[in-house]
């Protein structure tokens, strides 16, 4: 008896992903709450633009590529024209936080019934790292060689906390799989939100904190450390909206860590 | 059914529904917004979907993400905002898949003015988008054509799952005339949506609507795939019109869409004075009836083209005629719409 194996919404791949790459972990969650809600069949998955396109060649659902940034829009016609089906996007953070803002703000701001998975590793990955609208201050990309100087920049985006501050009911996390029990965490929230989108409640976005060691130019596991000591304190994991929540009530909105430097 | 009043943009709408699309999405934008407006009432009175997108290029991806399930889906929008749809059409000309694009065309380059224009004649025939890709493209010169050509642009977009664009312009979406809506039959002997639509995969394998061939030989061989289909267009899908060509008019005046009908009325009012003329009015665009325009040119021997740009369409009456006979050309553009006389004045000037 197999004790480990593919996910059957998995396709048996060897993935085109760098070595300690997140995405492989993000693909199998995403794919192992597929199975386990039995909605393969109905399932229909947008691509990005970035090093997730080929995300359609690893899942065996059905799969739509949209134009860079573009998802939501995609997932808001499939959904709208299909409500039977169960639509996800995946993006990464230079197509969803950059090209794509506009988009994903207005879908959750309608509420679309679909789910987002939103990976933020705080680098373009695919055209071989550029600053992001993600990359944290003073961090060196290609097209930030000095590091990131916020006087001409700005300050990285937080997106969780900008989607919290629309009223349209929605379920917004931010999860991170840099330890073990951080990943049992994401699924737990990756469930609950095509639980929420089964229920046809609202639009569920799940953000995951991710590494991407090529183009920080670290070990995967340096890129692990490297994502806790930076990237965690100004962005801080938990819920940030929940349908659930009475109407009117304040979420409790998690905060940066105030002895981050980069949190002000 | 009885005809009834409607502006031209309301009856486009109602076409779409007539045609069985049940999706639209939405940007307004003036001189086309009253299909939006209409279509808010109308499409969930129908059991269908309206969304007001929040931008062009978010309404033509919406249109993208349901065409990929399978369903019908279109939207409208004016010059600026086509530009804005330009790229997701040039992703679904890639992909394949069925959809409509009403351009009730204004004045351009940049922002232009609201008045109606032909000016985005190059834009819908000759890409827009970028890539080897091309639409079908119906120019419509009446409400009633209006109406006819959107149902039947849906049955077309679903036969060659490809982009149609209906190109006409603001005096088309705002005028009223009567109009019928005569049901169109449903395309027969397509093959399965669940041969190429994202609908679920349940009993088959994944479908992947996509554009990406990062392999050359396999984007060349998309490229050859659409070419073979644009090919058949040529021989299916030329639609034109003549009128007063028979008998031995002096001068042939080629236009499209409202500047057509002015033309014809300059032409009436021309054989009161005993000067005969001919028109020949493209209904489609794109492929462009080439040969009638050629055949029609060798005999009359004097061609004129009148159209509300600065000339863009005269360039394919150009290519078809040959440089042994002259293609002249007449414009008005900014907004305005030329008058009967002006045009008759044209062509008297050249006879």
């Amino acid at each position: 008896m197999a004790l480990f194996s593919y996910p059957r919404s998995m396709a048996t791949a060897i993935t085109h992903y760098c070595p300690g790459c997140t995405h492989g972990v993000a693909h199998r969650l995403v794919a192992e709450v597929i199975d386990e809600l039995g909605i393969a069949e109905r399932t229909v998955g947008v691509a990005p633009v970035g090093c997730s396109v080929l995300i359609y060649n690893y899942f065996n659902v059905d799969f739509q590529e949209a134009p860079h940034g573009r998802a939501p829009a995609l997932a808001t016609g499939a959904k709208r024209a299909r409500p039977d089906l169960v639509v996800f996007t995946y993006q990464g953070d230079g197509d969803l936080a950059s090209i794509g803002t506009n988009e994903i703000i207005h879908a959750h701001n309608r509420g679309e019934k679909f789910t987002t998975i939103f990976v933020n590793n705080a680098i373009y990955g695919m055209t071989g790292g550029q600053m992001a609208p993600t990359t944290m201050p003073g961090q060196v990309t290609s097209t930030s060689p000095m590091g990131r100087d916020v006087a001409q920049a700005g300050y990285p985006m937080r997106v969780c906390e900008m989607l919290a501050t629309l009223r349209t009911p929605g379920y917004v996390v931010r999860c991170s799989l840099h330890t073990p029990q951080l990943v049992i965490q994401t699924k737990r929230a990756i469930r609950r939100a095509f639980d929420l989108q089964l229920e046809n409640r609202c639009h569920t976005f799940v953000e995951l904190l991710s590494t991407c060691p090529t183009n920080w130019g670290m070990t995967p596991a340096k890129a692990l450390d490297w994502l806790h000591e930076n990237m965690l304190p100004y962005y801080p994991l938990g819920v940030f909206k929940d349908p659930d929540q009475a109407d009117g009530q304040a979420p409790v909105i998690p905060q940066p860590d105030p002895r981050c430097s980069h949190a002000h | 059914m009885a005809k009834v009043l409607m502006k031209g943009n309301e009856a486009i709408g109602e076409a779409a529904i007539r045609a069985g699309c049940r999706n639209y999405f939405c940007y307004p934008i003036t001189p086309q917004t009253e299909v939006a407006e209409y279509l808010a009432r109308r499409m969930p009175e129908a059991g269908g979907n309206f969304v007001q997108a929040e931008s062009e290029l978010a309404a033509s991806n919406m249109v993208f993400g349901a065409a990929a399930t399978g369903e019908m889906a279109f939207t409208t929008s004016s010059s600026p905002g086509i530009s804005l749809m330009s790229e997701t059409i040039s992703y679904i000309a890639a992909a394949q898949l069925p959809a409509v694009f009403v351009n009730i065309v204004r004045g351009g380059p940049g922002l232009g003015g609201i008045l109606p224009g032909q000016s985005d004649y190059f834009q819908a025939t000759k890409g827009g988008g970028h890539g080897d890709y091309r639409l079908l493209v119906l120019a419509p010169a009446s409400v009633q054509e209006a109406v006819e050509l959107t149902m039947l642009a849906f049955r077309l977009a679903e036969k060659y799952r490809n982009p149609v664009m209906i190109l006409g312009d603001g005096m088309i979406g705002q005028m009223m005339e009567p109009v019928e809506f005569k049901d169109l039959p449903p395309n027969e002997g397509l093959p399965d949506k669940n041969t190429w639509a994202t609908c679920g995969a349940k009993d088959r394998p994944k479908n992947i609507v996509k554009s990406l061939f990062l392999d050359p030989l396999l984007l060349e061989k998309n490229n050859h795939e659409l070419a073979a289909k644009y090919a058949l267009w040529h021989e299916l899908e030329i639609r034109c019109e003549t009128y007063n060509c028979e008998g031995d008019p002096k001068l042939m005046v080629v236009a499209y869409g409202t500047t057509a009908r002015i033309c014809s009325t300059a032409i009436d009012d021309l054989k009161q004075e005993g000067l005969e003329i001919g028109l020949v009015r493209p209904i489609s665009l794109y492929p462009f009836p080439s040969r009638k325009v050629a055949e029609l040119a060798r005999r009359i021997g004097k061609v004129l083209t009148v159209e509300m740009s600065m000339g863009q369409m005269v360039e394919d009456v150009r290519a078809a005629v040959g440089h042994d006979i002259q293609v002249d050309f007449f414009g008005r553009a900014g907004g305005i719409v030329p008058s009967p006389d002006e045009v008759a004045e044209q062509i008297r000037k050249r006879l």
